[in-house]
């Protein structure tokens, strides 16, 4: 299968202080991928390298074959590398239905267009009734962001993804903060994720890693320490020594 | 839990007409009302209209934007120059002198913009003073053109459709200007709606969430302040019609800053509001400095920290809310 997404050496430094160092990850088609380390391993870091917030010291990111170390942010998404945000980022005076119609908009090009309604467009809204529809969210479509619960605005940050449409999609702690009662939620709506998407988690949930993942890679003090199956990675001496050691420590 | 239905943006489309249109015919009410009820005051209620597009158009910028300014007297004082000087120079129909001022406050948008949009914060704000001191500068030395400290005077405008002369009482300038405000809220009613209206409100509450739909800000809000400028131009060009003077408070951080006092008064990302601040401070300010021209302004400071301490969302949030307790106490009683 072709490689859709690939960063190849990528390396930030703050000063003297490698954050991430030569971290080489290709994607293809369809995978599901996991990053996990323990905190302050690099991985903020590095999901601002691959979403353009900030520019490597060394290295290249790839996306369907074309270079896109020197483009920015917006460039990247609109050429389908797609994130969700670790802390839900969200219009608070917003409803779930117009943040997914946004994104629909934006995916078609309409969505600075003055001459028009914004809740006139029949296709966008339908589409978007759908979408929402997939994620459980048809009952608060047109609440208030603020007067839903965290767990939907969680799901909210997919259901946008989704309208988006990605190629790639980066998905940061997508189960952060919510109640463990309402995970299996977040887990159902991975699950539904086109197939054919290449995603990659950012999670400190492990067990929502064990059952999502097809693929995890290891981050720790900003260098790759793993690549492979996630049935191998418990096993690493490295692995266990810099972060699931830490974890049985923590008495979770 | 059970919820009320929330009472949000999502109200059906038809409601929302609804009400829009009763906004409208209030709006155009309370106008009339002005006229029959002041008939010895138009001059000043058109100057009233004329600042209310100058807020309007602030509204735009911080309201719906979130980029605070202290200088969009630039964008009203551009259209009410470039209007009185094409009148001076024989361009004397109205509405074409409207037009003038838009185009003139919409290429000052353009270029203040331009600026602005390099910075944030505090810094944004900081040029936005700047910008408005170089060109009240500017109309200062450019007598030639400007006439200086004087400003413009002797504008002649051709009577309305050929008919109504700018005459002494001001009925003319007045129901011009009513009109103009009626065409322009509505047209801004339209834009605020839009997708590119949404993408405004979105870019005020999170910009990073907006970067993150793949939406580029800059060209988004310099639209804005184009959009901005031609109503403050508007304004500006109706203030220099109906005076038929133009001076150089109409280019002042003064009047900049009591734009933004009033916006705050009747509250932001709320057209209404601009409009309720307006009459208000300008009201207050009429009658009060008539009675003690030295301590207007007082009154004015204890009214403005009443409503930022009381009533944060200002006086139109304030109404809203009052009309939603009500409105729901009505529903409780109802059967």
């Amino acid at each position: 299968m072709s490689t859709v997404f690939a960063v190849d050496h990528l390396s930030k430094s703050f000063g003297g202080l490698k954050v991430n160092h030569d971290l080489s990850i290709a994607m293809t088609e369809g995978e599901r991928l996991a990053l996990i380390g323990p905190n302050g391993a690099g991985k903020t870091t590095f999901v601002n390298l691959v979403t353009g917030r900030i520019p490597p010291s060394a290295g290249t990111v790839h996306l369907m074959g074309e270079d896109i170390t020197r483009l920015g942010a917006v460039a990247r998404v609109r050429r389908g590398l797609v994130r969700t945000f670790q802390v839900t980022r969200l219009f608070p005076d917003m409803t779930p239905e117009e943040h997914v119609v946004m994104a629909i908009l934006q995916r078609q090009g309409h969505a600075t267009r003055i001459l028009a309604r914004f809740h006139g467009n029949g296709a966008a809204m339908d589409e978007a009734a759908d979408i929402l529809a997939t994620l459980g969210l048809t009952d608060v479509a047109r609440r208030k962001v603020v007067e839903i619960a965290y767990g939907q605005q969680r799901l909210l940050e997919i259901a946008i993804a989704m309208a988006q449409r990605p190629k790639v999609l980066l998905l940061d702690e997508p189960a952060a903060g919510v109640p463990s009662s309402d995970t299996p939620l977040i887990e159902r709506a991975l699950e539904r994720l086109p197939a054919s998407l290449a995603v990659l988690m950012i999670e400190h949930d492990m067990d929502l890693v064990f059952r999502f993942a097809r693929r995890v890679v290891v981050l720790a003090a900003g260098e790759l320490i793993f690549q492979g199956l996630p049935a191998d990675v418990a096993r690493d001496e490295k692995v266990r020594e810099a972060y699931l050691g830490s974890y049985a420590h923590a008495g979770r | 839990m059970v919820q009320a239905p929330a009472p949000s943006a999502a109200a059906t489309p038809a409601r929302s007409l609804g009400r829009d249109l009763a906004g409208f015919a209030l709006i155009a009410l309370a106008g009339l009302a002005g006229y029959w009820l002041f008939p010895d005051n138009l001059a000043f209620l058109t100057r009233v209209i004329s600042v209310a597009l100058l807020v309007l158009s602030l509204d735009l910028i911080v309201g719906y934007c979130g980029i605070a300014s202290l200088g969009q007297a630039a964008l009203y004082g551009a259209g009410a120059y470039a209007a009185g000087i094409a009148c001076l120079n024989g361009v004397t129909e109205p509405f074409l002198l409207i037009l003038i001022g838009a185009a003139a406050g919409a290429v000052t948008g353009l270029l203040m913009g331009t600026v602005m949009l390099r910075a944030h914060g505090l810094p944004q704000l900081v040029l936005s003073i700047a910008i408005v001191q170089l060109l009240h500068e500017a109309a200062n030395k450019l007598a030639w053109l400007t006439g200086g400290s004087d400003g413009l005077a002797g504008m002649v405008p051709a009577p309305l459709f050929g008919l109504f002369e700018f005459d002494l009482w001001g009925r003319a300038a007045y129901l011009f200007g009513l009109g103009l405000l009626l065409v322009v809220f509505v047209a801004l009613k339209l834009i605020v709606r839009s997708p590119f209206g949404m993408v405004c409100r979105g870019l005020k509450e999170d910009p990073l969430r907006i970067s993150a739909l793949g939406i580029s800000a800059f060209p988004v809000l310099l639209r804005m302040f184009v959009i901005s400028g031609a109503v403050a131009g508007a304004g500006g060009a109706l203030g220099a019609i109906a005076t038929q003077v133009v001076g150089l408070d109409s280019l002042s951080f003064e009047l900049s800053a009591n734009a933004l006092v009033m916006l705050v008064l009747g509250g932001l990302g709320n057209l209404y509001g601009a409009l309720i601040g307006t009459v208000v401070f300008m009201a207050v300010e009429h009658i009060v400095a008539a009675i003690n021209p030295f301590h207007w302004m007082t009154l004015v400071g204890a009214l403005l920290i009443a409503i930022v301490l009381f009533a944060p969302r200002g006086l139109s949030g304030t109404l809203d809310e009052a009309a939603r307790i009500l409105t729901r106490g009505q529903r409780r009683a109802g059967p």
